[in-house]
């Protein structure tokens, strides 16, 4: 196809999938990896670079937006961000030694994995027991903004959660995603944090790991610039647009109908690169 | 508080401002590779790897001067990658005017480690 109507259909794409990235709170790297591959026959490593580049601008915007609101948790954010910007930068490294095809499958998997998480969110009440004393003494604990007041919270295993970042963030740098859904996860159910501070503060986040991340893959010439200016433009404007409908859509169907996008997409992610790893 | 509160606000009219460029100067740059070549064939199913002048922030912002399309598309680009660096360290700052040392070097810490990722890693 010639390069305008070829880049037209690729922004189109990328603006739905901010769309639907902010309006899920997945961010959009999850579906515009797959997008890219499977439906604009991009190959892997050209998709991940673009999709770094657009998760910048996401968490950003997101930045923008949700920073005087209270709820992000900057010194928990600040903290982590050692660990997931470490892991980042690795994962990236990583990239090119581990072979297309399982770059493939493990990508199908860790859809397989949020599409999972998505449909089954479950919310927990806060533990008894108190704090982790090591936020504590970090002065970690605060409050969120709550209908009619501030809800002061608790937080838990700062070192694991640490950690497990860590492990979200070279998944992040392999594929070129922000990894939002196991940020999430981790602050969520191992720190217990209030799922919206999680939220909040993993996008926050994933801008930071994702940059780290970026810079290796310009050095190693993964991107391409013709190919990330629709993507980032495209998701740019969608996530602008997906916020703003954000209030007038239905969440609990919005929900189930990713989860199902994710699915399918993760299924034939592991289809494909289980094909191309056997016909080599 | 006023001091943090304010500066929540800075912050998020500095990353405006900055998004809000890199994006200008994107749709600056494709606007003029699309003049140049929007009717050339592409396509990206397999992986060439970019031109050795677009892998390096010296290489970029020299192909940009010269008035390539290309060029400025990836210095855009770089720019929103660049934010995030602005993004820490007014962070830092915000630490700072609390008082919060131990946060002011965990927040340096990370300054570096994205600085080493923007300068060195994977060259």
């Amino acid at each position: 196809m010639e390069t305008l109507p070829y880049l037209s259909l690729v922004a189109a794409g990328a603006f739905a999938a901010g769309i639907v990235g902010a309006l899920t709170g997945e961010g959009g790297g999850i579906i515009l990896v797959p997008m890219l591959v499977l439906l604009f026959d991009v190959n892997m490593h050209n998709a991940a670079g673009a999709s770094l580049i657009a998760v910048t601008a996401t968490s950003t915007a997101a930045t923008i937006a949700f920073l005087s609101q209270g709820y992000t948790n900057l010194r928990i954010g600040m903290f982590l961000q050692m660990t997931s910007i470490s892991g980042g930068i690795a994962g990236a490294l990583l990239a090119a030694l581990v072979p297309v095809p399982a770059l493939m499958a493990i990508f199908g998997t860790v859809l397989l994995y949020s599409s999972y998480m998505t449909f089954r969110r479950k919310e927990e009440s806060e533990p008894d027991r108190p704090s982790d004393p090591l936020a504590v003494r970090f002065h970690m604990e605060s409050s969120y903004p709550v209908l009619g007041g501030w809800k002061p919270y608790k937080v838990f295993s700062v070192i694991p959660g640490a950690l497990l970042m860590g492990v979200a963030g070279i998944i992040s740098g392999l594929l070129g995603i922000g990894a939002g859904a196991v940020n999430v996860l981790v602050m969520d159910q191992v720190m217990r944090l209030p799922y919206k501070v999680s939220t909040t503060t993993s996008n926050f986040m994933i801008g930071i790991t994702a940059a780290g991340s970026a810079g290796v893959y310009l050095h190693r010439g993964y991107i391409d610039p013709v190919l990330t200016m629709p993507v980032v433009l495209g998701i740019f404007i969608g996530a602008a647009v997906g916020a703003r409908l954000l209030m007038i859509v239905r969440a609990k169907p919005l929900r189930l109908f990713f989860s199902f996008l994710v699915l399918v997409a993760a299924l034939e992610m592991i289809y494909k690169g289980v094909a191309r790893g056997l016909a080599h | 508080m006023v001091t943090i509160r304010r500066m929540e606000k800075l912050i998020g009219y500095v990353l405006l401002a900055g998004v809000l460029t890199s994006a200008a100067i994107v749709l600056f740059g494709g606007a003029l590779y699309m003049w140049r070549h929007g009717s050339t064939p592409v396509h990206y199913r397999i992986f060439r790897g970019e031109p050795s002048d677009l892998r390096s922030l010296a290489g970029i912002w020299k192909d940009f001067t010269e008035g390539s399309g290309r060029g400025a598309i990836q210095f855009g680009l770089m720019l929103l990658v660049g934010i995030q660096v602005i993004r820490v360290a007014l962070t830092g700052v915000l630490f700072l005017l609390n008082r919060d040392k131990v946060f002011v070097v965990i927040t340096f810490l990370v300054l570096a480690m994205l600085s080493y990722a923007l300068f060195f890693a994977g060259e």
